[in-house]
């Protein structure tokens, strides 16, 4: 056990240190309050800088496009790219999850043909996984994959896609087999969204954003080398993207908690809270440092896990606490944040008298979905209790 | 980075897990917690021949040399086998004073004894307010004699001498010496018996300045944080089987969510709290300037989470859980002392809240 920085990571850190120097687009604070739609190229242009200096997928391999980097190191990039508050790169799903699913299961010639444009984000990649009617329970999804000659020619529907507007690869789970144990009998389509019926439409959240789309597959004919992996075998292959998912997240997402906190620790200084500043409260203050004790545990739980991914080679189903723990406290730092601010906590970002142009309101309710998306906690529970503890299914 | 143990860390903690499993089982843990002291001399010196009287200290004074994360791991599987006796109260706090207070002289004539396994020692600190903010002493010498009452101190009828946080210094009082009294507090923890300690006129022996206490302080209760650890694990471990075979319903308890789920988040919660202990156990070994910081977020999450993860122990066993014959309490009481001992959660927040809150350390360090 040693977390002193290795040489390596030192000259990993300070060769990214001085890139971002040299590279981070002054700008984005004033790009960063406008909508999704517009400042999408420029998300783009970034990332496709950003490759150009081969930082967009550090941890990938090399001969794909990667460094090679460790976890340790890929947690060091995330801890840089927030320090300078760089724009986050366009193509997040693909770079997170779907390209690693398609370096651990594609063919040579997938890999080949898909990985250079995710990381130029040429092409935008979208995961379709849920299903009005397939939620928690993935493995009993409907959207049917029927063989036609060279072709599977799918039909159903998707909802709750991220990027699904912008998409122009998705990361399909279809049913290609509904004779067998759902679980059996599901495949990984990489498909076109320019293929002739798919269909996307906004999804309007609580936040009132469309963050999320619906898809809707009629008749959509997809190449059978569009398969990844073997057929049938599409829950391991859903399974290992939502591993990524789950296995290194708060990595990334810890850097922007501390900001958050040391913010609001800015914040509780200047609002008032029973005749005194809420930084002098004996509550507020309680639960301030619970607070960042816990953003603390949440950096030390996922270095522990990365080292123990780096000793056994892939990320295993304790992924499941990373995603409860960041969820759940994510959560309780925006009602802290809400004590804090009383009544002004609740104005929107259009308000002149909301605090930091509303991020605050918005994050109250946008975390809302934290505990839901990439796997419910009630789900992240049943993962832990059968594949961590081995007690018996419930489910 | 490497947050992983290391071939000798993981050694070290295997072998320890299976010496306190062979010589301190539950059943020679259940006899030894009948008994006034909680001690026995063969287990004692079982434990000292295996050199972990001497764990963290320097080899000048015949100590092993190794450092707090393995102090941390050695705490822990002493925590997972509810160790009964004075091994906290010797090593971890009274050998960690005299390492931070005393001069060489006195390191030779009180810690090596202990590294050698001669003797055992406790350190009596907290008074009437049970504070344990060393701000908070009030006991004060005059002309080298103490007169006054400490209360909490463990293992002090064992123990072979006793050193006192004073104003005026750190001080060393013999169990013989002339107006010392001992008696034993009724505590909920019945394998770690604490004791009220009086003073009157009593001699001491200033060995050290109480400025140097802290560092000790923040070994001692990163150290209890790792004992509680051990705890928790045990208690997971003895739940998760429990919910695997007890059936209702004609099915096993732990196939039920609202059983498994409380499964998990005992899971999460304990392994949450051993990334915080042997982080602290890091920082304190590397002086990092978070070390304080880091054993504050290690006490105080594991405080708390050593009683909610006893507190679903228990309640997935049921009826068999709130019986005396099970071990859970037994772990549960232990929980409770050693939530208080060292500062509970809100002392330690309270201490986080003035490190990042009043000092603004909060913006300065991004790890």
């Amino acid at each position: 056990m040693d977390l002193n920085l290795s040489p390596e990571e030192v000259r990993f850190r300070d060769e990214l240190r001085a890139w971002l120097l040299a590279n981070v687009p002054p700008d984005w604070s004033a790009w960063r309050e406008k909508p999704i739609e517009e400042s999408f190229p420029y998300l783009r242009a970034w990332q496709r800088k950003l490759q150009e200096g081969r930082w967009a997928a550090v941890s990938w391999p090399k001969e794909y496009g990667g460094r090679g980097a460790t976890l340790m190191q890929l947690a060091i990039f995330w801890e840089e790219m927030a320090r300078v508050e760089a724009p986050p790169m366009a193509n997040a799903l693909g770079l997170g999850l779907i390209g690693p699913t398609i370096i651990a299961h594609g063919t040579e010639e997938q890999r080949k043909r898909f990985i250079p444009k995710i990381l130029s984000a040429e092409e935008i990649w979208c995961q379709g996984f849920s299903e009005p009617n397939a939620g928690s329970d993935l493995a009993s999804l409907q959207t049917e994959a029927r063989l036609d000659g060279g072709h599977y020619v799918v039909n159903g529907q998707k909802v709750w896609t991220s990027y699904g507007w912008v998409g122009d690869w998705c990361e399909l789970v279809v049913r290609t087999d509904a004779n067998v144990p759902k679980h059996k009998g599901l495949t990984v389509l990489l498909v076109d969204m320019k293929s002739p019926g798919v269909e996307v439409r906004p999804l309007r959240q609580m936040t009132g954003e469309t963050e999320f789309n619906e898809m809707f597959f009629h008749d959509v004919r997809v190449p059978v080398e569009n398969v990844l992996g073997k057929v049938n075998d599409g829950w391991n292959v859903a399974v290992s993207t939502l591993m990524h998912e789950r296995g290194a997240y708060g990595a990334r997402l810890h850097p922007l908690f501390k900001r958050n906190i040391n913010r609001l620790i800015e914040l509780s200084r200047k609002f008032q809270k029973n005749g005194h500043t809420a930084a002098q409260d004996p509550l507020t203050r309680q639960k301030l440092a619970q607070c960042y004790a816990e953003i603390e545990i949440m950096r030390l739980n996922q270095l522990r896990a990365f080292s123990r991914i780096s000793a056994t080679g892939a990320p295993g189903p304790e992924g499941s606490i990373q995603k409860i723990f960041w969820s759940e406290l994510n959560q309780r730092l925006q009602q802290i944040a809400q004590e804090i601010f009383g009544a002004y906590g609740q104005l929107l970002g259009g308000d002149s008298h909301a605090v930091d142009k509303g991020i605050w309101s918005y994050g109250y309710l946008r975390t809302r979905g934290n505990t839901i998306e990439a796997g419910t906690s009630e789900v992240q529970r049943s993962i832990i209790g059968h594949f961590v503890l081995g007690l018996p299914k419930s489910y | 980075m490497e947050f992983g143990l290391s071939e000798s860390q993981e050694f070290l903690k295997d072998s320890a897990r299976k010496f306190f499993a062979g010589e301190c089982p539950s059943v020679e843990m259940h006899r030894l917690m009948e008994t006034d002291t909680a001690y026995d001399d063969v287990l004692w010196s079982k434990i000292t021949e295996q050199g972990y009287s001497g764990i963290i200290f320097e080899e000048a004074y015949g100590g092993v040399g190794l450092g707090k994360v393995e102090l941390m791991l050695l705490m822990e599987e002493a925590g997972r086998a509810l160790l009964p006796g004075p091994f906290f109260s010797t090593v971890a706090l009274a050998g960690s004073v005299l390492d931070a207070v005393a001069t060489p002289a006195h390191k030779n004539q009180y810690l090596a004894p202990i590294c050698r396994g001669d003797v055992r020692a406790t350190v009596a600190l907290a008074e009437a307010k049970a504070s344990w903010d060393l701000k908070d002493v009030q006991l004060s010498a005059a002309d080298g004699k103490l007169t006054g009452e400490k209360l909490f101190v463990t293992d002090a009828a064992i123990a072979d001498f006793i050193i006192v946080a004073a104003r005026d210094g750190v001080f060393v009082v013999e169990p013989k010496a002339r107006g010392l009294k001992i008696s034993p507090m009724s505590g909920m923890d019945l394998t770690r018996k604490v004791y009220v300690v009086e003073f009157n006129n009593t001699p001491a022996e200033k060995i050290g300045s109480s400025a140097d206490l802290s560092r000790a302080f923040d070994i001692a209760s990163a150290a209890l944080a790792a004992e509680l650890v051990g705890g928790m694990q045990r208690t997971l471990d003895l739940t998760v089987e429990y919910a695997k075979t007890r059936k209702q319903f004609g099915k096993p308890i732990g196939m039920f969510q609202a059983v498994q789920h409380q499964c998990a988040d005992m899971y999460l919660e304990t392994e949450s709290a051993r990334s915080a202990v042997y982080y602290a156990g890091w920082a304190l070994e590397e002086n990092s300037p978070d070390a304080t910081i880091a054993v504050s977020i290690a006490k105080m999450y594991a405080s708390d989470a050593a009683r909610t993860v006893g507190n679903r122990g228990i309640q997935i066993h049921g009826g068999m859980g709130f019986t005396w014959e099970n071990d859970l309490h037994l772990y549960y009481r232990r929980a409770k002392a050693s939530e208080t001992a060292f500062g509970d959660a809100t002392f330690h927040r309270e201490r986080i809240a003035r490190l990042v809150i009043d000092s603004g350390a909060a913006s300065a360090k991004s790890a």
